[in-house]
């Protein structure tokens, strides 16, 4: 489809990027840091230093209140150690102080691996946290981004940018998916998000390129409380690229991000993530905790939504990206692969809620534990009254690599339809002697027989993924399942 | 070639299945081994490749004047050592062209050979699949799923010519083959059939010898080799059945 377009894109951007020196660019201003805790005070803070219009600084408040009220939740199959959100730092500019100065100050193995991912080289440093003071003008490669998409009425552009700029599109439908109070992380990103991405394809239009989060780096700098917000327009095409398949610091380890989109009337919207944010080390020290809210509403008729994910970082990972089918004849996605190793913990899965009539779900979900690592998939299909003729079909495969580790299957089903057809099945084995022997016969090493036989379980999903993010996302579970056999 | 010498093997539950196997092949030679079922033929197969699950408790194997026991499964392939499977094992997801491509270059780069490209491995790939009768869609399903018990053989000794092994160790491939099957087999086999290439066939059945000439054929019962002759001893045992040489 539009993949060799993708990758032109890509290419593009990488161009554009290695040169940035030539074209110069702006070393942006080092900005003051609140101070740790959060209160209105803290909300304020950050309101204002983005310029926010009241009514942003009031959505904000009302996420805040709702937030103090949640309990922090725990029904999820994860040891999370307590996390303290008043001693955390909700507004600071990107640490200098403690960055390595440059490569040869980086962890070796960290090196190694963006070599084995085939990362250019120039985008190492960036990846690595060195306090280069401009390592790419991220501005400049969004600008030619922006040329090309701004001639088909295309918007795409930061969330700071997009508050400023449209305001009244993201007034419009910011909450419309994940309200303020959905959830304690919801409601505190909502309350204190950084940045993130705005995007609105208009009626019609077929967006011509894969829309990423511009670049690795740009990803790098925002994971913290992100926000995006997707928009589709009647009839309209986006694919849209998350994350980065290079292994990614943060100081910070708590994450929250929120994204939102709608499609309205035949829109389609292909949301792509490969999440590999740092572990922590093989003892399960220093990994980011990801929680993160994604939810799509096919708001129109004959829409669709396509959810797409390759899970390898982290050390916990919290994350249900689900489909709200209220247009009837809407289709909803969910494509899975979870990988944890060492002490990683996933619980991940989607929710497919059908309301309107003739609604479509599939889920193909593909969960991989290693060494010491816990891995659950939960998922919710829900059929409403009204969704007559709603059809789910749900497979959900587990693979055990060792006998250290664990994968937990949680279906919830909620029939309200007799028309409904809703299928689940489900499978857990464990890597097979048998596949690892044949592949070694033919002289593959274990580790390579053991991507390749990972690789082919997990096909189903990699497919799903546009052309150049599935090629790295193999070279990916590689490197993810590394020193897990032998 | 290699060289074995009193190899007793036992499996996990401690029952010994080889009793002292001895048994020279040097190379260009094709040696048939017989024997009736469960008479430790695959458990052989498995040993001389490295399959896990197989003790060696006594013996030496030596391949090319080295430890072959030493080596790890996929080490001994990159030296040569070829099995094909009696049961070929299917990996769902994992392109059969693919496969191959990434197990000849693991070879070619162990014998300090360039890597072939997409082109030049499909260049390769046409000849050979001609010789067995291969269909191109063979080569885009996925690693044995859903082969017929043929195609499953064929597939094998297609891997075979396409990875020119020095010892190939063939392990019932042609049980299961219809009579055109097993000619289409056969011809493969003859056909890689070189003065500096051994061959090693595991056979219960004197059939595949009507197409394929063995130097050597040996009768193994109960772990052990207990006659050892030339192609007559084939023709002998088809007329006798396994009964007259029972190990005691
Ligand atoms: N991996 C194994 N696990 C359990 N039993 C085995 C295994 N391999 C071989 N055996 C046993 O060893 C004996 C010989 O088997 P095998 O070598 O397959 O014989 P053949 O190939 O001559 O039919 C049989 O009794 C079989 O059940
Ligand atoms: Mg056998």
């Amino acid at each position: 489809m539009s993949t060799p377009v993708a990758a032109k894109g890509l290419d593009a951007v990488r161009e554009v990027t290695s040169e940035g020196y030539k074209y110069g660019f702006v070393t942006e201003i080092e900005s003051e840091t609140a101070p740790a805790g959060l209160n209105e005070d803290i909300i304020a803070f950050i309101s204002a230093k983005k310029r926010e219009p009241q009514w942003l600084l009031d959505w904000r408040l009302k996420a805040y209140r709702h937030w103090l009220e949640m309990p922090e939740p725990h029904w999820a199959k994860l040891r999370i150690a307590p996390i303290d959100y008043q001693a955390a730092t909700y507004y600071a500019a990107p640490k200098r102080q403690n960055a390595p100065k440059s490569l040869d100050e980086v962890d070796p193995e960290l090196l190694r691996t963006y070599e084995k991912l085939g990362i250019p080289l120039s985008e190492r440093a960036a990846l690595a946290g060195v306090a280069v003071d401009a390592v790419f003008d991220s501005v400049s490669v969004a600008t030619t981004f922006k040329a090309k998409l701004g001639e088909l009425g295309i918007i795409f552009c930061s969330f700071g940018e997009a508050v400023r700029e449209h305001g009244d599109l993201v007034r419009k439908y910011l909450g419309s998916v994940v309200p303020q109070g959905d959830n304690f992380f919801a409601a505190l990103n909502s309350a204190v998000f950084s940045d993130g991405s705005f995007v609105y394809v208009p009626e019609g239009v077929r967006c011509p390129m894969e829309l990423s989060t511009y670049f690795r780096i740009n990803a790098a700098k925002t994971g913290q409380f992100e926000r995006t917000l997707i928009v589709a327009d009647k009839g309209s095409y986006v694919s849209y690229l998350e994350g980065c398949t290079a292994p990614q610091r943060d100081e910070n380890q708590l994450h929250a991000a929120v994204v939102e989109l709608v499609a309205l009337e035949g829109a389609e919207i292909k949301y792509s993530t490969v999440q590999n944010w740092y572990p922590g080390d093989a003892e399960g020290r220093g990994g980011i905790y990801n929680f993160v809210t994604k939810r799509g509403a096919c708001r129109g008729s004959s829409s669709k939504i396509s959810w797409t994910q390759v899970e390898t970082g982290s050390a916990i990972t919290w994350k249900y990206p689900s489909c709200i089918l209220e247009g009837d004849n809407s289709v909803g996605e969910f494509y899975s692969v979870a990988i944890t190793n060492n002490l990683q913990q996933a619980d991940t899965g989607t929710k497919m809620i059908h309301i309107g009539r003739n609604t479509r779900s599939t889920i193909v979900s593909k969960g991989i534990s290693a060494g010491r690592g816990q891995n659950t998939y939960r998922g919710l299909v829900r059929i409403q009254p009204k969704a007559e003729n709603a059809r789910n079909y749900t497979q959900c495969d587990s693979l055990l690599i060792g006998h250290k580790c664990g994968a937990h299957t949680v279906p919830y089903i909620e029939v309200r339809n007799p028309s409904a057809r809703v299928e689940h099945e489900a499978t857990t084995s464990k890597i097979d002697e048998d596949q690892m022997f044949y592949c070694r016969q033919r002289g593959l090493k274990q580790e390579d027989a053991l991507s390749l036989i990972v690789n082919g379980f997990c096909k189903e999903v990699l497919k799903e993924l546009p052309m150049e993010f599935a090629v790295e996302a193999q070279k990916l579970l590689a490197v993810s399942l590394e020193g897990s056999v032998g | 070639m290699l060289e074995i010498k009193n190899l007793h093997a036992r499996i996990a539950d401690g029952r010994e299945i080889l009793k002292g196997i001895d048994l020279v092949v040097a190379p260009g030679e094709v040696h048939a081994i017989m024997g009736p079922n469960g008479s430790g033929k695959s458990t052989l197969a498995g040993v001389l490749s490295g399959r896990p699950g197989y003790e060696v408790t006594e013996g030496t194997v030596l391949y090319r004047g080295r430890d072959l026991l030493a080596l790890d499964p996929d080490e001994r392939a990159r030296e040569g050592v070829f099995l094909a499977f009696q049961y070929p094992v299917e990996i769902p997801g994992v392109n059969n062209m693919y496969f191959l491509r990434a197990a000849l270059n693991s070879v070619r780069r162990a014998r300090g050979e360039p890597e072939l490209d997409a082109g030049q491995f499909l260049k390769a790939v046409r000849a050979k699949l001609k010789l067995l009768e291969i269909g191109d869609d063979l080569l885009q399903r996925a690693v044995n799923v859903g082969f017929s018990g043929g195609e499953k053989k064929r597939n094998e000794i297609f891997q075979m010519a396409m990875l020119e092994p020095k010892l190939a160790i063939l392990d019932e491939t042609d049980s299961g083959l219809d009579i055109d099957a097993l000619r289409v087999v056969a011809r493969g086999i003859n056909k890689l059939h070189a003065p500096d290439r051994a061959m090693v066939l595991i056979t219960h059945y004197q059939r595949l010898l009507d197409y394929i000439e063995p130097d050597r054929v040996h009768v193994l019962s109960r772990g052990r080799i207990v006659k050892s002759g030339d192609k007559m001893l084939a023709v002998e045992l088809e007329k006798h059945g396994y009964a007259a040489f029972e190990a005691a």
